[in-house]
């Protein structure tokens, strides 16, 4: 599109709606000092609710477990996802459609459907809900959409490198290890990124997948937003957005040094 | 030399490892079948489970048996269940039609904006869908309230004089939805319009159109790859949220989302939960194959 | 333990499924020797089967059927990584991930060549192709001529036994590629392996090579040095591939030994020339006779006889001339229709116009008989 200034009229319509974005998280991050537990006025400055969370078992219980999930279901997600995605790129085989198909599933799906399904199989089968069926639900999700991304980036691989490894001595695993890997590393990041997301944010599969006795965060914060609503959230939430902001910094550090 | 080097290396005993390297399907069926198996496990498996679950009956102390009934189905034609189906498509549709109103200008600006400044812009909008979601949607929580912030900011401007009372409504519903469908709207939308080429709207003008013509009969109908790739985005999953409603809505607002929850959790009646799954899937594949059907599945989606 | 030919293709065919879902004979039985020590192209326009013959010795495909050879030993299905062959490939395959060092170092690492004597090979290669101290930067901050260098020493520093090349010219800019031709061809002097060389340039392939395959959809129409291709090509197909030449048809009318009279279509009248392949009286022929083959003179009536033997000879009329410098370029036109270029070099450093043909001028040409062919008509 040509890059014409825009009218007044676009610019200050195009502030309004970043502010309509931004204002909420602006607000937890001010009400999350803030003395008095209503979130109506304020009062005065006080840390005294990033302490509580601090010292919220519960919180620590579910931010271990959420650490813990993502990571497994990420790992898992981006290795059987890369797999996938150059298995779709590269190759034709039988099933070939029937596998592109099921792998839109996760995706096109409600995650409500998704969820109770899920539910309703570890029970027919009797697998005790917990940790690990949210993490097996997690990886189930994850899988499509990092094979999406990696094929998406695959896009224009240039084959004449494989052949030129194994043209010049290595054999196929070698060859994958010393050259396809290296080539494709950002996009897989990318989609182990996205897995990494998906996880950490999940509230709805894992609603369903968690069972009485596990939670996560996404699960605890929205039972204390149902229950008691306290400043605690607003810290809670402040803090996430920082590590958030923090590790995007760090990512955007990351790719200037490389360019 | 090298050739004594090479005959020196034994021949691959295994059969199994010559396929894979000499067949090329081999090699696609071994990196597809983990995921295939583990797929269709954990979800093909699953649906077809839930498919049969809703052609069963609910016992009396809510244990599932072994009964063919197809009253689960005509159950979903009750007044009661079949408004709260009409709802949330209304909501959907509401929702994708707020987003694309609000978002539409946002998308156009950033299009328009120069190239250096839109990765930046459109990486703001992104920013804070980084956070958890449900932190967001409790942040509407706080302000919405009664006598929260937005009725305090409403009477200190003496725009209003009592509490509004938006909490637990259908509008603080569709605030939430909007907030939270807005840039699965927006990246679509502005894919497609950064696509169009400045000199088709040069050749409009050229052929005598004035702006808001050239807009109406060239940009508009160019960037609809995008607003189905938004809609697709945005409509389908509204439809099925529960989280939404559950926090905003209060008792009110009910989703079929917020019923197949219920099914599974309180009522426990998991064959009727099943049914309302198979239902909404239903809606949401017909839905999909529809727009993609018309718009060709497009790379819209993949920003 | 040398055997007899550095590569041997016997009777190979390679069959590929079309899109369409057919098949097509992309190489349709081949049979070739090469020799050690040659730089043997393979040459033909695209689709003729040259890039896959190449592939087949390479192991980036297996024969349908036949058999590929190197060295003496059967290929079989055996992958790259257990040939001893290596590829220059046409858009380099640099590992862009890598330094160039580590790039050129790579097939050493797979031969597990200790550390010392990779880094002196490496060195060595980079030498060779006259880019010392580069071992540090990257691909992507080489111009192309240097990448296409690297990537010819990544592949020499193995000293393989057969190097194969798939127009490695082909990306750069013609004075760079007219310069690169002359020092692919010196290297391969210097290092003595066999290079085999894919191009669809017939000037590239003429200028660098021991011996040539032409081929076409498949098939090699004939093999031999460049001399041989130019001057006696067996078949319509080559002599129209391989330089410039005109085509006049007629039919054989007289046959004696290898000298066949043929009776040409238009103009009307007859003409000597070497019969290629296996001619019956009466066959339609192509008559190929090279415009730098062509004397011309002034329609004055003369004739030239050589050894009792008269000269070809064809009236015409000039319709375009076209001063190149070193020599001059005509179409003479000898009938409607009928056209042929004639090219006469300048020997003579003159100004005056006279000296000069101009459009209009009648005038005789005269080709010797041993500079016309008489080929078959089918173009295969």
């Amino acid at each position: 599109m040509s890059e014409k200034k825009p009218s007044l009229w676009l610019r200050i319509y195009s502030i309004l709606v970043y502010g309509f974005i931004y204002a909420p998280i602006l607000i937890l991050i001010i009400f999350s000092f803030n003395t008095q537990k209503l979130n109506v006025h304020w009062e005065g400055f006080t840390f005294h609710w990033y302490g509580v969370l601090f010292n919220d078992a519960q919180i620590i219980l579910a931010t271990r477990n959420t650490l813990l999930i993502a990571l497994v279901s990420t790992l898992v997600a981006t290795i059987i996802g890369t797999m996938a995605a150059l298995a779709m790129y590269r190759y034709r085989f039988p099933l070939y459609n029937a596998s592109e198909t099921v792998m839109y599933i996760p995706i096109v799906i409600p995650e409500v459907v998704m969820g109770i399904s899920l539910l309703v199989f570890f029970v027919m089968i009797n697998f005790n809900l917990g940790l690990s069926t949210i993490t097996l639900s997690h990886i189930a999700f994850s899988i499509p959409f990092v094979a999406l991304v990696v094929r998406a980036r695959l896009h224009g691989y240039d084959k004449s490198i494989d052949e030129a490894a194994m043209d010049l001595g290595a054999n196929e695993i070698t060859t994958f290890r010393r050259v396809t890997l290296p080539t494709i590393m950002p996009g897989v990041l990318a989609g182990a990124m996205l897995a990494l997301t998906l996880s950490l944010d999940d509230y709805v599969i894992t609603y369903f997948t968690a069972g009485p006795g596990s939670t996560t965060l996404p699960l605890r914060v929205f039972s204390m937003v149902k229950t008691a609503v306290t400043p605690e959230i607003n810290a809670l939430s402040t803090i996430w957005v920082l590590i958030i902001f923090i590790l995007l910094l760090i990512g955007q550090i990351v790719q200037r040094k490389k360019a | 030399m090298i050739s004594e080097q090479i005959s020196e290396k034994p021949k691959s005993k295994y059969s199994i490892t010559r396929l894979l390297r000499e067949n090329s399907k081999a090699q696609g069926l071994f990196l597809i079948s983990p995921t295939n198996i583990y797929l269709f496990i954990l979800v093909v498996l699953p649906l077809i489970l839930v498919t049969i679950l809703s052609f069963l009956s609910r016992g009396t102390y809510g244990q599932v048996e072994f009964k063919f009934n197809l009253s689960n189905y005509t159950r979903l034609f009750d007044p009661l269940y079949a408004k709260i189906l009409g709802y949330s498509l209304l909501v959907g549709f509401g929702t994708t039609v707020i987003c694309i109103l609000i978002g539409y200008p946002l998308a156009y600006f950033i299009a328009r904006a120069p190239a250096r400044q839109r990765s930046l812009l459109l990486f703001l909008i992104l920013l804070p869908f980084w956070t958890n979601f449900i932190i967001r949607i409790y942040a509407w929580m706080i302000i919405l309230r009664s006598g929260g912030l937005l009725d305090s900011l409403l009477q200190w401007l003496h725009f209003t004089q009592a509490p509004l009372n938006l909490l637990y409504s259908p509008t603080a519903v569709m605030i939430g939805m909007v907030y939270e469908f807005l840039p699965f709207m927006i990246l679509p939308l502005y894919t497609s319009l950064e696509k169009i080429e400045n000199s088709l709207l040069e050749a409009a003008a050229d052929l005598g159109a004035p702006p808001w013509k050239a807009f109406l009969r060239v940009t508009l109908p160019l960037s609809v790859p995008g607003m189905v790739a938004g809609t697709i985005l945005t409509f389908i999953p509204a439809m099925g949220m529960f989280v939404v409603p559950d926090i905003l809505g209060g008792a009110k607002t009910i989703l079929i989302g917020n019923v197949i929850r219920n099914q599974f959790l309180t009522a426990r009646d998991w064959p009727f939960g099943a049914a309302a799954s198979m239902v909404l899937m239903l809606m949401t594949m017909v839905l999909t194959l529809y727009y993609t059907r018309k718009a060709g599945f497009g790379e819209e989606l993949l920003v | 333990m040398k055997s007899e030919y550095a590569v041997e293709f016997h009777d190979v065919v390679k069959i590929f499924p079309t899109p369409e879902g057919s098949q097509v004979n992309a190489v349709d039985h081949v049979s070739i020797q090469i020799n050690h020590g040659e730089f043997f192209s393979l040459l033909g326009p695209s689709g003729c089967g040259k890039t896959t013959s190449l592939r087949l010795m390479a192991g980036f495909e297996w024969p349908t059927s036949g058999e590929v050879d190197i060295n003496g030993e059967k290929m079989g299905r055996k992958p790259p990584y257990q040939r001893p062959v290596n590829t220059v490939f046409q858009n380099y395959a640099l590992f862009q991930h890598m330094t160039v060092f580590d790039n050129v170092a790579f097939g050493l690492e797979m031969e597990k060549v200790p550390k010392d004597e990779i880094s002196r090979r490496v060195n060595e290669a980079l030498e060779m192709v006259k880019l010392p101290g580069m071992g540090r930067r990257k691909p992507k901050q080489l111009s192309g001529g240097q990448q296409q260098r690297i990537a010819l020493a990544r592949a020499l520093v193995k000293r393989p036994e057969v190097l194969l090349l798939d127009e490695p010219l082909g990306a750069l800019d013609l004075k760079l590629r007219k310069e690169m031709q002359l020092e692919l061809k010196a290297l391969q002097e210097q290092v003595g392996i066999t290079f085999i060389y894919v191009t669809h340039d017939q000037e590239e392939a003429l200028t660098m090579s021991n011996r040539i395959a032409v081929m076409s959809r498949g098939k090699t129409l004939q093999i031999g040095s460049s001399v041989e291709i130019y001057e006696r090509p067996n078949c319509k197909f080559v002599a129209d591939f391989i330089g410039e030449t005109n085509f006049l048809s007629g039919t054989v009318k007289t046959i004696d030994k290898d000298r066949v009279v043929v009776a040409l279509t238009s103009p009307e009248q007859e003409i000597n020339g070497i019969g290629i392949g296996n001619l019956k009286i009466g066959q339609r022929v192509s008559v190929s006779i090279r415009p730098e083959k062509v004397h011309l003179l002034d329609d004055d009536g003369s004739e030239v006889v050589n050894q009792g033997i008269p000269e070809n000879q064809l009236k015409g009329k000039v319709i375009v001339t076209a001063y190149i410098g070193s020599d001059t370029r005509i179409v003479l036109e000898l009938g409607p229709g009928v056209r042929m270029k004639v090219w006469e070099q300048n020997a003579i450093s003159t100004l005056d116009p006279e000296a000069y043909y101009s459009v209009g001028d009648a005038v005789r040409i005269f080709v010797p008989y041993d500079n016309t062919l008489v080929l078959p008509e089918d173009i295969v």
